[in-house]
């Protein structure tokens, strides 16, 4: 027979991520904090606006941008929150979750042999959706010593001829790292000075626990070369409902549009319906959840200070990142003795990039007691390895 | 700081001062100065316990009473109100608006307990007009917290 598959996608190595939730399912006492989506439950409002929606019947196809009432609630979030005009009608466009948006932005932005800026350690499918668009992703691999911050610097020296488009994953999963606006003002620089694009992933924006989040489409001259990626998942606790948007220039966004109109339709109808509820009437709710995530936070950086576990403070998403080079174990190992030995699941940083090497995510998605108990087994696991020294 | 003070110790009130400070960021001191200056102020009024004494082997039955009552010239409703919730019995007096004037919840061994402090004590209060008794069959919420249902993880172990 002949060989039934496409090059691309055979040489593409499957998640890392994937081998170690094999490994964390066949152990049923282990505690996770593994874990990259909320904790919470949809806030009941918005559930409800889901199940009214199916009561009334609203089980049809949307447009293929999305539910206009659904396109002008995001279009007026970014104008409340970050003075980002876009135009309802012509510039956003609702998908199947954000990473639908990445997949369509990079496709109709890349083309064969164009160069793609994936900074590292970051969320698994750039790489990939960049590889699938035709293009070649070029890792910079971010330093600790910057907070995982990407740097001017680091930017410029990553740029060539064919550099296309910069992928911006601020807040960070799995770092927890976030761009500042003095940060952003000097990337801003060099992407408009080099002639280059950005595609925002912004899915964290809600959770930033040290002033208030910067789009840098919200920078003089930025919105022109940006695609805003953001959802539901994160700030309103809605990850099984598949919905997030991108903002973009009506020039790509029409061919985005392309993409997902023949590979997608729209994006779920009751799902579109319960966001308009999260947007109009969901604000108090992100507040209350980033609130607590915040404590979890605090607590973890203070266990970590009081263990002695290097790690730098982080003020986005809900990850920490703390180092463990001191142990001289790669990554992978520490993570899978700490499950076997204290049956505590955390992610290795390899699994988002080789530079994620020495460090391991940490989520603080669980509640504060769930925390605890697995605080205690990781002080325990590292103060036997400390005595084995 | 009160606001985020308030709003942790009324859902756990056994977290200790240090774990207060941790998770909000401030100094042990200034939790420990808000906490009594809160006490002293009667913000805070005490730190209880939710018991769900359904699963326990202790009969107990609550009751919510709708009082109507005749306001008395200079005291409005305060005096009879003193006068219901001086009682060990009554748990919460509320003063309300709409078609009744004072909501009582009480608790008793029996249901013959209940009924007998509401006619012989309460129906007979001078200025007690009228009451009606409901008793509660099953809680399903109370403070916030859902009684009749536990907390399941069901999410996936690890996802990226």
């Amino acid at each position: 027979m002949r060989n039934p598959l496409s090059d691309i996608i055979t040489e593409i190595k499957p998640s890392g991520i994937r081998k170690f939730f094999d490994i964390v399912s066949e152990m049923e006492d282990a505690i996770s904090l593994g874990v990259g989506e909320p904790d919470f439950d949809t806030p009941w409002h918005i559930r409800d606006e889901g199940i009214y929606s199916l009561e009334k019947g609203r089980t049809f196809y949307t447009s293929n941008a999305g539910l206009k009432e659904l396109k002008v609630e995001i279009a007026n979030y970014l104008y409340r929150t970050q003075k980002i005009s876009y135009d309802a009608g012509k510039e956003v466009i609702v998908t199947v979750g954000g990473s639908e948006a990445i997949d369509i932005a990079l496709r109709a932005m890349v083309n064969p042999g164009e160069e793609v800026l994936i900074p590292q350690p970051s969320y698994v499918s750039y790489e990939p959706c960049a590889i699938l668009a035709g293009g070649v992703p070029v890792i910079i691999e971010l330093k600790e010593e910057n907070e995982f911050r990407l740097t001017a610097q680091e930017l410029r020296d990553a740029i060539t001829d064919k550099t296309k488009i910069l992928i911006l994953p601020f807040p960070n999963n799995p770092t927890g790292a976030i761009m500042e606006k003095e940060d952003l003002e000097a990337i801003a620089e060099v992407i408009r000075e080099k002639d280059i694009f950005v595609l925002s992933d912004e899915i964290y924006a809600e959770l930033t626990y040290k002033g208030k989040h910067v789009s840098i489409a919200s920078l003089p001259g930025m919105q022109e070369r940006t695609v805003l990626i953001n959802g539901f998942s994160k700030a309103y606790a809605m990850t099984g409902w598949r919905l997030g948007y991108a903002c973009a220039p009506e020039r790509i966004m029409e061919q985005m549009l392309k993409i997902h109109q023949f590979a997608i339709m729209c994006a779920p109808t009751t799902s579109q319906y319960a966001a308009v509820e999260a947007l109009r009437n969901g604000d108090e709710d992100v507040v209350m959840m980033r609130e607590a995530y915040n404590q979890r936070r605090r607590f973890l950086m203070h266990s970590f200070q009081e263990i002695g576990l290097k790690c730098f403070e982080p003020y986005g998403a809900f990850y920490v990142f703390p180092c463990i080079k001191e142990f001289g174990m790669t990554s992978d190992e520490f993570a899978n003795r700490l499950l076997q030995e204290e049956k505590v699941a955390v992610v290795p940083g390899t699994a988002f990039g080789d530079c994620g090497e020495g460090f391991l995510r940490i989520s603080y998605a669980y509640s504060l007691e769930n925390l605890k108990i697995a605080l205690d087994k990781i002080n325990a696991f590292i103060t036997r390895l400390r005595n084995q020294k | 700081m009160r606001e985020q003070i308030l709003s942790i110790i009324e859902k756990s009130s056994r977290i200790e001062v240090k774990e207060l400070a941790v998770i909000l960021g401030v100094e042990e001191i200034d939790i420990a100065n808000e906490l009594k200056a809160m006490e002293e102020e009667g913000i805070i009024c005490g730190y209880h316990t939710m018991i769900d004494w359904e699963k326990t082997s202790i009969e107990k039955v609550t009751a919510l009473i709708e009082v109507r009552i005749t306001p008395q010239r200079g005291q409005g409703f305060d005096r009879i109100a003193e006068r219901i919730y001086k009682y060990s019995e009554v748990n919460s007096v509320y003063l309300i608006s709409g078609g009744y004037d004072l909501l009582v919840t009480l608790e008793g061994k029996s249901l013959k307990d209940v009924s007998s402090f509401v006619s012989d004590r309460l129906s007979t209060l001078d200025g007690v007009l009228s009451t009606a008794t409901h008793f509660i069959l099953k809680k399903y919420k109370d403070h916030g917290t859902i009684l009749t249902k536990k907390y399941e993880d069901t999410r996936e172990k690890v996802t990226p």
